[in-house]
């Protein structure tokens, strides 16, 4: 397998290094503020990771079941809200009716 | 334990083909040849973290790679890696 | 996950916030402090600690052994973070940081990541064409300059320590300081006088 060509070989979509389909894309350097989503987001997670409720690999984890498509199309802390979302249903700590409740009163 | 200078390689394996997983080997270093620069500490298997399954303590190294090796356009330099002992496989 | 990516991360956030308050796993108030603490962090602190480097020999060697604890012996909190590793750059090499995994980032000294080093173009690019990437932001180093990338898979965050630009002669730390950036830190440029 190491002698196939480095494209050929079946890596996970989000590891990304050296991947050639991305070697022309520019890198956008300008600084883009954070949002108050973004904050929030990334406040919820320290937290949850402090309280022992979801550890930093899984919310990686969670990220990375996120369909290749939608991966590149959402914003970073987007995908960050998803997972976090995803780790809480499997781990039983919100359940999906209350979920449903929720989203159906936002 | 992996004594820096030794020469490894990263095994060739991928788990991604086999069902869910957590990998923090990157695919473009299964199967490369690389060097031990020195043992970062040992630290808790991300692969079972990420399932919230008990997770072994492990060796964590810093290994170096050449680019070069890896992709014929690449330039020259180093690649520098932190990889988890089972992964590595001395030569 | 489907049903999840079809709805709006602002609605989710909404629904979420309601449901870990409601249980006290996160109230407002612990989210707003979350928010504070964070804000605290910036390249600032990272940048205090380059300067201290450049302008004291036992720091710069206390900062190369175990970046954590030369943060805190500047007051930089670093309990429960990640440990800090340091690049030095020396004319013969420069570092660059990159996570091609996820986004990695030394945040207890510098802050936030930015935008570029989260995006897709940087992660891939970074390991193969690290030249085309500080051309980027037109970053050309010397012929004799070999780059190396240091590529964060695991528990250390890495940050790099530059090069005192040769025009900085007796500077002091405040003004050495404020030449030091994000950027100059995880080594897309090195730091110049303008």
């Amino acid at each position: 397998m190491s002698d196939a060509q480095p494209d050929a070989r079946p890596r996970a979509m989000h590891d990304l290094g050296g991947v050639s389909r991305f070697l022309c894309e520019g890198i956008d350097t300008e600084p883009h503020a954070l949002t108050e989503f973004d904050r929030t987001v990334d406040a919820i997670r320290q937290i949850l990771g402090a309280k022992g409720v979801m550890s930093v690999d899984e919310l990686r984890r969670g990220i990375e079941a996120i369909p290749e498509a939608d991966y590149l199309r959402l914003s970073y802390y987007e995908k960050w809200i998803r997972s976090i979302t995803d780790n809480l249903l499997a781990r039983g700590v919100i359940t999906q009716a209350e979920l449903q409740a929720a989203l159906a009163r936002c | 334990m992996l004594t820096p200078g030794t020469t490894v390689r990263v095994r060739d394996d991928w788990p991604e083909t086999r069902g869910p997983c957590h990998i923090r080997t990157p695919h473009y270093l299964r199967g490369r040849t690389g060097t031990v620069l020195r043992h970062l500490g040992d630290f808790r298997n991300p692969e079972d973290l990420a399932f919230a399954r008990p997770a072994a303590t492990l060796p964590l190294y810093h290994v170096a790679f050449t680019p070069q090796a890896i992709w014929p356009d690449a330039g020259a330099g180093e690649i520098v890696v932190e990889l988890f002992e089972p992964w590595l496989e001395p030569l | 996950m489907t049903a999840l990516l079809e709805t709006k991360g602002d609605r989710l956030l909404a629904a979420i916030r309601h449901l870990l308050a409601e249980k006290g796993i996160a109230t407002h108030p612990e989210i707003k402090a979350a928010i504070e603490r964070t804000d605290r962090a910036s390249p600032a602190q990272g940048a205090r600690m380059v300067a201290r480097a450049w302008t004291d020999p036992a720091f710069r060697a206390l900062m190369l052994e175990d970046g954590a604890k030369a943060a805190e012996s500047l007051g930089i909190p670093m309990r429960g973070l990640p440990p800090l590793g340091v690049l030095e750059n020396t004319e013969t090499t420069h570092n660059l940081v990159v996570c091609t995994l996820c986004s990695c980032y030394p945040r207890g000294v510098l802050g936030y990541p930015p935008f570029w080093f989260k995006s897709v173009a940087y992660r891939a690019r970074a390991v193969r064409d690290p030249a085309g990437v500080l051309a980027e932001w037109g970053t050309i180093l010397p012929a004799n300059t070999a780059i190396r990338v240091v590529d964060s898979t695991a528990d250390y965050r890495w940050m790099v320590l530059p090069r005192r630009p040769a025009e900085t002669e007796g500077w002091n730390e405040e003004r050495l300081a404020a030449l030091v950036t994000a950027e100059a830190m995880i080594g897309v440029t090195v730091p110049v006088v303008s």
